[in-house]
């Protein structure tokens, strides 16, 4: 019963991290149909920043490598993006690609790619015990994060002007020109929103794993993607359904397969996601419309 | 408009005799490769080793692009898992070009048929190839359904499971452990005769019924099915194709590099390969030679420029930084690759 309830907690909060991992991702695939793999170079670059400031207090740590996400995520928007917003979907994963690319190529050549260890606030190490069940405190924080940042995104979403012009632009960009909304600006504020989720999830991230390398950024960026595919392409909502399903799943499989098949943990993720894909195109939450928009 | 695209490219299929179609618009294609085997030539009669590994390197590449042109170029499906079947195309020769007596130290638990295997080059490059394509039927019975993203994940989801196969079947791979033992070559010569093989492979799917139809699902998916094509079933031709000659890049990658590790055929290789094709123009053959080509230059002439060779040295790390900027201005300032559209 106790290891039962280890495991809920695990996977609540692997799938929290991960949900917030999925929305930076699935905002901007929202807005733009873009799918970013720069998002995983804002992840390893405000990894570095994290690592570069860490000795100072943490309420000055935290707003730092939150500025140094929206700053790189505004960066790439504006050399990359902007120019090829009318290109062909792949073209625009493609350049994506390259951008994170071109990220780790620039740290491995002033850094080198040795990992780096941060040396994370010790609070972040510590647990509690609440009924014989061991709680990392955080996981707590990390669940908190998410529950916060993804309310706070829904309320911008359906409360402000910008988040309303933003879910009219996920809707139908052209139309949103035409009607006199100011494009730029929204996507310029899209990809504001994706580099604090990304410093969010470095700070979160890099806590558990105590390391940042070059290479740091990929792996987050890649379950990001298949989560924002499972929970539905253009939902926001269903982005963070989808990672949080994903995390649960990973945490569940890790539970319940036999030890010989465990190290297949991942093959057994991915294979249910190409099932999911094939049988449920428009994922979880999303609508068929919108999946066959897609890209 | 696009109909109208779809249209005319249909109906040729009706206009146009067999040897009509083979032979179409072979010349930009054919300049192309008499270029190439004129430079390997080049490379193999006076080239210094370095040069030669650099000039293999090239070709690997161009078979691997080629592949992917054949899928993603005719089908405008994009696809993240054709370095899986590199993989498959690798180890597969691997395991049977390894010499036995080096096999039984290396992989003392390997099934006795494949432990007693010795095939020579070419069977084991069609052995390899022909195993990759048959892991592209078996995955391509979900993939063709998928366009768009839905494709990309799911091609990269099987890219994901080959990576967790090959690191933990140690039995047949060594899992993370380097792959040793190939007998090697520093041979221009061979690579350049697979590179025609493979272009001219991919020619002949291009201008096959099969590659008229599958272009005409990718200009206009709609028209092209209320023409009576099968979207599922031409790009599943293309898939096998495409798959069997990436299985030749991996075979190639094996026998020529002659060792490595799952890694090798992860995000890396991906990436460079879907630059290069990006590059030279995703939607023409042409482009797929031109890509590869040129991206090579490119690259030995900042790796040169690194070690020193030139009278100005630049610093360690710029070589990965100029190409990822590179690809980026390509991507931004000509969105169609280098060769456009124009020969699609």
């Amino acid at each position: 019963m106790t290891e039962v309830a280890q495991y809920v907690v695990n996977g609540i909060s692997l799938g929290a991290l991960y949900a917030l991992l999925a929305l930076g991702v699935g905002l901007i695939f929202g807005v733009m149909n873009l799918v970013n793999f720069a998002q995983g170079a804002y992840i390893m670059l405000a990894g570095y920043v994290l690592f570069f400031t860490i000795e100072a207090p943490w309420a000055v740590v935290i707003p730092l490598v939150v500025v140094a996400g929206v700053v790189i995520a505004l960066v790439t928007e504006r050399i990359a993006f902007r120019p090829l917003r009318g290109a062909d979907g792949s073209t625009r994963m493609v350049a994506s690609f390259a951008l994170a690319f071109l990220a780790q190529s620039i740290v491995v050549a002033i850094e080198g790619s040795a990992p780096k260890a941060i040396p994370i606030w010790s609070l972040m190490s510590e647990s509690i015990v609440v009924l014989d069940v061991r709680i990392p405190v955080l996981d707590l924080i990390t669940i908190g994060a998410s529950t916060c940042l993804l309310t706070g995104l829904w309320l911008f979403l359906t409360r402000t002007r910008t988040g309303l012009a933003m879910r009219a632009a996920a809707e139908d960009f052209e139309m949103l020109r035409l009607l006199g909304g100011r494009a730029d600006r929204v996507i310029a504020v899209a990809f504001a929103i994706s580099g604090v989720l990304a410093a969010i999830a470095a700070v979160l991230l890099f806590s558990k794993t105590a390391v940042v390398d070059p290479t740091a950024g990929t792996n987050p960026v890649l379950i990001a993607f298949v989560a924002t595919v499972i929970g539905g392409l253009g939902s926001i909502l269903g982005a963070a359904l989808g990672g949080f399903s994903l995390g649960v799943l990973t945490t569940a499989l890790q539970a319940t397969l036999p030890a010989g098949l465990s190290s297949y943990r991942d093959a057994f993720v991915f294979g249910i996601v190409i099932a999911l894909l094939v049988f449920r195109p428009q994922g979880l939450l999303g609508d068929r419309a919108e999946a066959q928009r897609a890209v | 408009m696009q109909g109208a695209e779809a249209g005319v490219a249909a109906a040729r299929l009706d206009l146009r005799g067999e040897a009509g179609r083979l032979l179409g618009r072979a010349p930009l294609v054919l300049a192309l490769t008499a270029g190439l085997v004129v430079i390997c030539l080049l490379v193999q009669a006076y080239g210094s080793d370095d040069l030669k590994t650099t000039t293999i390197t090239m070709l690997i590449n161009l078979i691997m692009v080629v592949g992917l042109y054949t899928f993603i170029g005719n089908s405008g499906v994009l696809s993240f898992g054709h370095a899986g079947f590199m993989a498959i195309g690798a180890y597969a020769s691997a395991l049977l070009t390894i010499p036995i007596v080096t096999k039984s130290v290396l992989l003392p638990d390997l099934p006795p048929f494949l432990a007693d295997a010795a095939f020579a080059p070419v069977p084991a490059a069609l052995t390899a190839a022909a195993a990759a394509a048959v892991l592209a039927a078996v995955i391509g019975i979900p993939i063709v359904r998928l366009a768009g993203i839905q494709a990309a994940i799911a091609t990269f989801s099987f890219l994901a499971i080959v990576q967790v196969v090959l690191s933990n079947w140690t039995e047949l791979t060594r899992g993370q452990m380097t792959m040793t033992g190939i007998p090697l070559s520093i041979d221009v010569i061979a690579p350049m005769l697979w590179a025609v093989v493979a272009i001219g492979i991919a020619y002949a799917y291009k201008q096959s019924r099969s590659g008229f139809r599958l272009r005409a699902t990718r200009e206009d998916e709609l028209s092209a099915r209320s023409l009576g094509i099968s979207v599922g079933r031409e790009r599943f031709v293309a898939l096998l194709v495409s798959a069997f000659l990436v299985g030749i890049a991996g075979y190639l990658y094996a026998r020529l590099v002659g060792s490595f590790s799952p890694q090798n055929f992860y995000l890396e290789i991906t990436f460079i390969t879907l630059a290069m094709l990006i590059i030279g123009g995703r939607n023409s053959l042409a482009g797929a030679i031109v890509g590869p080509v040129a991206v090579s230059v490119l690259l030995e002439l900042l790796r040169r420029g690194e070690d020193g060779s030139f009278i100005a040295t630049i610093p360690n790390g710029s070589r990965d930084i100029v190409f990822g900027a590179l690809t980026l201005a390509v991507l931004v300032l000509r969105p169609d690759g280098l060769m456009g559209r124009r020969f699609g």
